[in-house]
């Protein structure tokens, strides 16, 4: 093919799209219109309001049952909220790089009004293109940096998770877990330590086998990195990835599973014990709402089982009541002040990283690098 | 009987502008089966998709960001692929582009005064990306390694130890332990020409002029023709293959490592996850569209540029799920693929009147002789 070919065939392409572009689409339904007649001043006085748009980015599919899933039941239940006065999409498999930084200056470009972005590796993007559009409400899940139009939420699952724990620890028989984490950052960490004291501070005998897979989003590689640990002899599956694959992988095997994102028993079954879940909905309507009265003010929200935003889901079947008291007690006493992450704690050489009677500041925890002690894996440093 | 792609003798000009056009509506075409399967109005769509990728200068410069490695990528695997030797390692080769740029703009920018940090950090990916693809070359210019296994291994090597930095020793200590080097000091900054084009454009266009002026001006372009044509006939004419077999990797490796570099001191400024996007890959569909041509390389990286962009209106406007748009970007891409093939080469049937009088061992080994 020369090289006049192909600008006769880049100029034919852009006269061909264009043309079929002009031409009127018959196909698209209009809205159904009252008749002009029926226009009248009342309708002038009583300007329709233009709903307030809402973008989300998502780094995987809502179908993932995990992650995205709950963002996405977020999303739903803000519509059901605010009805015709906001108007939502998403888009998905979004990757976490300078691409995100187009999709997100995309939206604001469109005229959306809010935009949420969902991952951790979206933060320095969105920071950039809020800093462009300072009309625009930004908001970041997971990350640290914030600006005038941009916030930041999270939640501590590491506390429902530390339950989960108990639950695994008590119901292991192996005295081996096994744990699919995706990236080596503080929020996996905290929550891989989260899980592991919870299991330890009912059976110090236990020990949790950690597996890094380096991505949050693929199912074979969550699959995969599951069947490796049961290979090992874990009993049970615990994990920080966003699709429910480590659990049918784990169900798959007879063996049992603790669910972390959404209500995993749901989509898998009873062998999913209980799962660390997200529950959004709860921030993402306060949130919007505080944008729609115009009194919205950046901030960096961290929320606790006490608001809703994390929570231990149902029980399946298969756990006996003694474990639920077990839990309910333990949840009872980080309710009152007694933290997870509260000492002694150790690292993986024994070393003492929080002394008893202390507790662990929030900066600390946001900057977790170590494994506690029962872990077996290790972060590179 | 057998069916076998046999090289046309001569390409009529009247097909080497029809195929492609005809296999574009084609393509098209298909593209609007699927869209009409998934519900959504493909003349919509694909205006979208062109809006997306072409509609506003913004959107343009966003094609080109993303067709500024393809381009330069897509011309080193061209310079390979003129010489047969098939380097499926752009990708490696970029990434260490990225790598040996990160390590200059971070470690040595102490050590370089500011006004040459930029081309040190060029240079260096440059010469980073030259090393890695020598390696194939040296392999199978001397000992015979076959370099299609090697340079496409080398690529996970290559993407695992920056992973590896990343994670590990690069890790920004002010990241809160989020994978990602530091942020370059501004010296250290690839200069944007629109919005977030960078200059890697222009790097892409001299590369693009250079290759062009060595394969149609200079004796060692020739001669670098002449061993992808025949081989035989180049020994014969006393060229050295090995060493230009070498020399011409080199070339190779040093522009995808020049689109590494550029890409991290021009794009993310940063060594981070999403930095490889895959693009050593795309490069060689790249390659292979333009006919391994240097300058239509240029236009046919903004073509695929273009289609990657304009994909993510197909999400972003039309609300279609991703999947429809990573589909409908194959979907458009094999007709014009299968077309370029068939300019070159036409189907044959050969129908063997004497069945097997030699036993099918023989067959086999026959057919690998000729």
């Amino acid at each position: 093919m020369k090289f006049k070919a192909w600008i006769g065939l880049t100029l034919l392409l852009i006269v061909a799209i264009l043309v079929s572009g002009c031409t009127p689409e018959p196909e698209v339904e209009e809205p159904e219109i009252a008749p002009e007649t029926e226009a009248t001043e009342e309708e002038v006085a009583e300007e329709p309001t233009e709903p307030f748009r809402i973008a989300f980015v998502y780094i995987g599919p809502p179908g993932d049952l995990g992650w995205t899933f709950e963002h996405d039941r977020g999303r739903l239940m803000l519509e059901e909220e605010f009805g015709d006065l906001i108007e939502t999409t998403y888009i998905e498999n979004v990757e976490e790089g300078p691409d995100s930084a187009r999709i997100m200056r995309d939206y604001a470009q469109q005229g959306y009004d809010m935009i949420f972005a969902t991952s951790f590796g979206y933060m320095d993007h969105m920071a950039e293109v809020a800093a462009e559009f300072p009309d625009v409400i930004f908001e970041h899940c997971s990350g640290y940096k914030t600006a005038d139009n941009m916030a930041t939420y999270f939640g501590r699952i590491y506390q429902p998770r530390y339950l989960s724990g108990i639950v695994a620890g008590l119901m292991t028989e192996t005295n081996s877990i096994g744990y699919v984490a995706a990236m080596e950052i503080p929020e996996v960490i905290r929550g891989l330590n989260a899980f592991t004291l919870g299991v330890r501070s009912v059976n110090p005998e236990a020990e949790v086998r950690l597996v890094w897979t380096n991505t949050w989003y693929d199912p074979v590689l969550e699959r995969e990195a599951a069947v490796s640990l049961l290979d090992q002899g874990v009993d049970i599956i615990a994990q920080h990835q966003d699709t429910t694959e480590p659990q049918k992988a784990a169900q798959e095997r007879g063996m049992l599973s603790i669910g972390y994102d959404s209500d995993m028993g749901q989509f898998v079954g009873d062998s999913v014990l209980t799962s660390a879940m997200w529950n959004w909905g709860t921030y993402y309507i306060d949130t919007v709402g505080k944008a729609l009265d115009g009194t919205w003010e950046s901030h960096q929200f961290w929320g606790s089982m006490d608001d809703d935003i994390v929570m231990l889901a149902d029980f399946s079947g298969l756990v006996p009541q003694e474990v639920i008291d077990e839990v309910e007690a333990a949840k009872e006493r980080i309710l009152t002040g007694d933290d997870v992450f509260c000492g002694p704690i150790n690292n993986q050489n024994g070393q003492e990283m929080v002394a008893e009677g202390e507790c662990m500041s929030d900066s600390d925890m946001l900057n977790m690098s170590w494994l506690v002690e029962g872990v077996i894996g290790s972060v590179s440093q | 009987m057998r069916v076998v792609f046999e090289k046309r003798q001569s390409i009529s000009r009247q097909a080497m502008v029809l195929v492609p056009v005809l296999s574009f509506f084609a393509a098209l075409l298909l593209g609007a089966i699927l869209l009409l399967s998934s519900g959504a109005n493909p003349i919509t769509t694909y205006v979208a998709m062109l809006r997306g990728a072409f509609g506003s200068t913004y959107s343009f410069s966003e094609t080109l960001v993303k067709a500024i490695p393809l381009m330069l990528t897509g011309l080193g695997v061209a310079v390979a692929f003129k010489m047969r030797f098939w380097n499926i390692g752009a990708e490696g080769q970029f990434v260490w582009g990225g790598i040996a740029g990160t390590f200059v703009a971070l470690f040595l920018s102490q050590y370089i005064p500011d006004p040459l940090l930029l081309p040190a950090v060029i240079l260096g990916g440059t010469i980073a990306g030259a090393i890695w693809a020598g390696i194939p070359a040296v392999l199978k210019a001397y000992i015979g390694v076959d370099e299609t296994l090697t340079s496409l291994m080398l690529n996970y090597v290559a993407i695992l130890y920056a992973q590896y930095l990343f994670y590990g020793p690069w890790r920004d200590p002010e990241g809160y332990g989020f994978p990602g080097t530091a942020l370059f000091p501004e010296a250290a900054w690839l200069p944007r020409l629109l919005n977030r084009a960078h200059l890697g454009l222009v790097f892409a266009f001299i590369a693009a002029l250079v290759l062009w002026f060595i394969f149609n001006r200079t004796r060692w372009g020739f001669e670098l023709k002449i061993i992808g044509e025949n081989k035989t006939a180049a020994e014969y004419l006393g060229i050295k293959i090995a060493r230009n077999i070498v020399l011409a990797l080199l070339l190779s490796g040093a522009l995808s490592g020049l689109a590494g570099a550029s890409e991290v001191a021009g794009l993310s400024r940063r060594l981070q996850t999403g930095f490889s996007m895959g693009y050593g890959y795309t490069a060689i569909i790249v390659a292979w569209m333009a006919q391994l041509k240097s300058i239509p390389v240029l236009f046919v990286a903004v073509l695929m540029a273009a289609l990657l962009v304009g994909g993510d209106q197909v999400q972003l406007t039309m609300g279609l799920p991703s999947s429809v748009g990573l589909v409908l970007q194959g979907l458009i891409l094999f007709p014009m693929l299968a077309g370029s093939l068939f300019t070159e080469y036409r189907l044959r049937i050969i129908r063997q009147k004497n069945e097997p009088s030699i036993s099918p061992d023989q067959e086999i080994e026959s057919e690998l002789q000729s």
